[in-house]
């Protein structure tokens, strides 16, 4: 593009990492600024009109960046790593009930606030400092991935896969189950744990004044999740990018490409896999403990085999391995899930005079583009380079490398 | 890199096994001791549950026994036998309970063909367009296509026949005269819990049969052991995967089939989980074995009719699926091999 403007000189004289950073930073910009120029998109195309319902609510936006955390999440696991992990949606719930156990009244009886913000210490109940939360959802889900991967990593890929299914469905059900654990109420059962504390800055809102006490103090609430969630999204992408490019990195692609020559070469199977697994699970935590922090409450219900089967369509869709394809990935199909879909219903249903209830079919769509894209195109929308190579020489050359071996 | 593992942690492995074992022994007895009648009448129920777990388990078994390829979709085309067995008998043929045995079994024989042609044509097409082309993929690939069909196969099934419970009759009857052959403890023993067993023992039967007497089956047995050898011995290898494809969804059809009659209602979303409780009844069998898959459906059988019907320390329906669920798991990493299969390095 830029040697068609007869920029090629100027542009290539310009530090190759500026040039690398210069589409995601101005992307980044135009994110930042979304909430102040939402209503100005939706009244330039017409306020209350049926195809304003297709701009991205700034709520949406906020489950955008959980699933886009979620799906860079996994695509440590799956992308990188080369482990196919069907029941990721466990360590969402850990985080997700971390923040339930330590942000509620729950434990009632018990009254113990720990640098809690926006909290009355008259509420009872565990509060603890709800940063201080995101770390230790982070932290315990990623252990919870290194209990559930240290007897199961070492099983043959397909294998793994329906044991991390298995997980996946058991973790739901004893949560569901948790309101009577030997006579204990742990989880409070189908009820869900209703009303986790608000982030907030607490007293450093005196010092700054942007930095809102609690966010259920300012009338955007929804945009400071927002730029929460960004922040997170760009601290993932960060994490993601620099392990991508490390020791580990290089690892992780070695045993996703050829198990044996990798443990030839040196590379310790076990722990490699496992930190992949935890690692990917940490994210995984963060994800779920922010958004039940965002909508206040968490269900057992919010956990089922179709959140792990959209996330790894996600990074299907995005490209297996690449950071930016799969935030793209994670970006359309949690936009399509919660508000796109529907939107494109009512829109087609508004030409074409049917009524259709698009949103219901949901998940047989998903199915549908995971089937299309593993036929027509398997690297993904923005494939990473190598996992390309590897396709391509993999179907015509017989196995380059076998992922399960 | 089973061998690397150090010795101790396979004594670890027997003595975990045998534990696990005593404790359910004693369980078991208890059990018999305390309530000796119901836990008769739950044992024939858990024997209806395995024979239908059967049919779908050895639907899961030959697919991976020849493609190594955990086939997600089965217990979608399971539902789908459940649907087209609906729609049938009591939509087409009219049966609804109240007819004789003489009409009502021959006319019971049709649908049963009938769930199982089209089962089998279906889980043939699948295999033609969405496993095929990736026969020579990364193995991820086709499995997570797997995933994907099963998803859009449910919502197939949904905008068909409907996102709510689909009863088998309009009077909720099964087609099936609910003659009562006998009781026990006050349950009774229903004819149409009979026909279950009595359709599965000869279906299992005759697929042993084709399986390990005929040409067919010779041939599926050759490319399950090597792909490129049976194709430079004159083998269609494609044929003969699809004629394997075809055979597990006949036996999806016929587990559909008999699972509405049994239940009386389906849904569209209920095929995935009873499909991973076939599978895993498959595992536990050894994948990739006939006789393991059907005793270990039965054995997943059995156990779900436990936990959901015996009450001395029991821990009841609420966990049945983190039970089966476990028992996968326990499978997969203490015994990969199953019951019945042979210890082979690379299915660890």
């Amino acid at each position: 593009m830029m040697e068609r403007l007869g920029l090629g000189d100027a542009w290539s004289r310009v530090p190759a990492p500026v040039r690398r950073a210069l589409l995601p930073a101005v992307v980044f910009v135009l994110l930042i600024f979304y909430p102040s120029y939402y209503s100005d998109i939706t009244s330039a195309i017409g306020t209350n009109s049926v195809e304003a319902q297709l701009v991205p609510t700034v709520p949406t936006m906020v489950i955008m960046t959980v699933y886009v955390i979620m799906a860079l999440g996994l695509n440590v696991v799956v992308g990188y790593a080369g482990l196919l992990d069907l029941g990721y949606v466990a360590f969402y719930a850990a985080g997700a009930y971390i923040a339930g156990w330590f942000a509620t009244q729950q434990f009632s009886p018990h009254n113990v606030h720990i640098v809690s913000v926006g909290v009355p210490s008259s509420i009872q109940g565990l509060h603890f400092n709800v940063w201080l939360l995101l770390i230790v959802a982070c932290v315990f889900a990623a252990l919870f991935g290194i209990v559930i991967g240290l007897p199961t990593l070492r099983l043959r890929g397909d294998y793994l896969a329906i044991v991390t299914l298995g997980f996946g469905e058991i973790v739901p059900q004893a949560v569901n189950n948790g309101d009577n654990w030997f006579g204990h109420n742990i989880t409070n059962g189908p009820n869900g744990l209703t009303p986790i504390d608000a982030l907030g800055f607490g007293s450093l809102h005196n010092e700054i004044g942007f930095l809102p006490s609690a966010y259920y103090d300012v009338t955007n609430a929804v945009s400071y999740y927002y730029w929460t969630g960004l922040a997170l999204v760009i601290f993932t992408l960060f994490c993601c990018i620099r392990i991508r490019d490390s020791r580990l990195g290089r690892a992780w692609v070695a045993i996703r490409e050829d198990e044996i020559a990798a443990a030839a070469m040196g590379v310790p199977l076990m722990r490699t896999k496992t930190w992949a697994y935890a690692i990917g699970a940490f994210f995984g935590g963060g994800a779920g403990c922010f958004y039940a922090i965002y909508k206040s409450s968490t269900f057992p219900g919010d956990f089922s085999l179709n959140i792990s089967i959209t996330v790894l369509c996600m990074v299907i869709l995005g490209g297996m391995g690449n950071v930016w394809g799969v935030c793209l990935g994670g970006a359309v199909l949690s936009y399509l899930n919660y508000q796109g879909l529907e939107a494109v219903g009512n829109n087609f249903n508004n030409v074409a005079g049917t009524s259709f209830n698009v949103p219901q079919y949901t998940y047989g769509i998903f199915g549908l583009i995971i089937v299309v894209m593993m036929l027509l195109r398997p690297q993904g929308l923005i494939p990473g380079q190598r996992r390309k190579v590897e396709l391509e020489l993999g179907v015509e050359g017989g196995s380059l490398y076998d992922a399960s071996a | 890199m089973l061998a690397a593992l150090p010795r101790f942690s396979q004594q670890i492995n027997r003595v975990f096994t045998w534990v696990v074992v005593a404790l359910f022994g004693v369980w078991i007895v208890g059990n018999i001791l305390s309530a000796p009648e119901q836990f008769v009448s739950v044992l024939l129920l858990g024997i209806t549950l395995g024979a239908i777990y059967a049919l779908v388990a050895l639907g899961y078994t030959l697919v991976y026994g020849i493609i190594e390829l955990i086939n997600f979709a089965h217990g979608d085309v399971f539902m789908l036998g459940t649907m087209v067995t609906i729609t049938v008998a009591s939509g087409w043929l009219g049966l609804d309970g109240s007819q004789a045995w003489y009409i009502t079994i021959p006319l019971v024989l049709v649908t049963l063909l009938a769930a199982m042609a089209f089962c089998g044509g279906l889980n043939v097409a699948i295999e033609r367009i969405a496993y095929r082309p990736l026969r020579n993929a990364p193995k991820l690939a086709p499995l997570i296509t797997a995933i994907g069909m099963s998803f859009l196969l449910q919502n197939v099934g949904a905008a068909i026949w409907g996102f709510n419970e689909r009863p088998l009759t309009s009077t909720g009857e099964s087609i099936f005269p609910a003659n009562t052959l006998f009781s026990v403890g006050g349950v009774p023993y229903r004819a149409k819990s009979l026909i279950v067993v009595l359709i599965t023992i000869p279906v299992l039967l005759a697929l042993v049969y084709l399986v390990r007497n005929t040409k067919p089956g010779k041939a599926m047995r050759a490319v399950a052991q090597d792909m490129d050898a049976s194709r430079m011995m004159g083998i269609d290898v494609d044929r003969t995967i699809a004629f394997t494809f075809a055979l597990g969804g006949a036996l999806a059809g016929a587990a559909g089939l008999l699972f509405v009659m049994f239940q009386t209602s389906t849904r569209f979303d209920l095929g995935f989980q009873l499909g991973l409780y076939a599978f895993t009844a498959a595992v536990l069998g050894g994948i990739g074995n006939l006789t393991g898959a059907a005793l270990g459906a039965l054995v997943i059988g059995l156990i779900q009719a436990f936990n959901e019907g015996l009450s001395w320390h029991t821990p009841g329906s609420d966990w049945t699926e983190s039970i089966i669920f476990a028992i996968l798991i326990l499978v997969l990493v203490f015994r990969p091999q199953g019951l019945l299969g042979e210890a082979t390095a690379d299915r660890a």
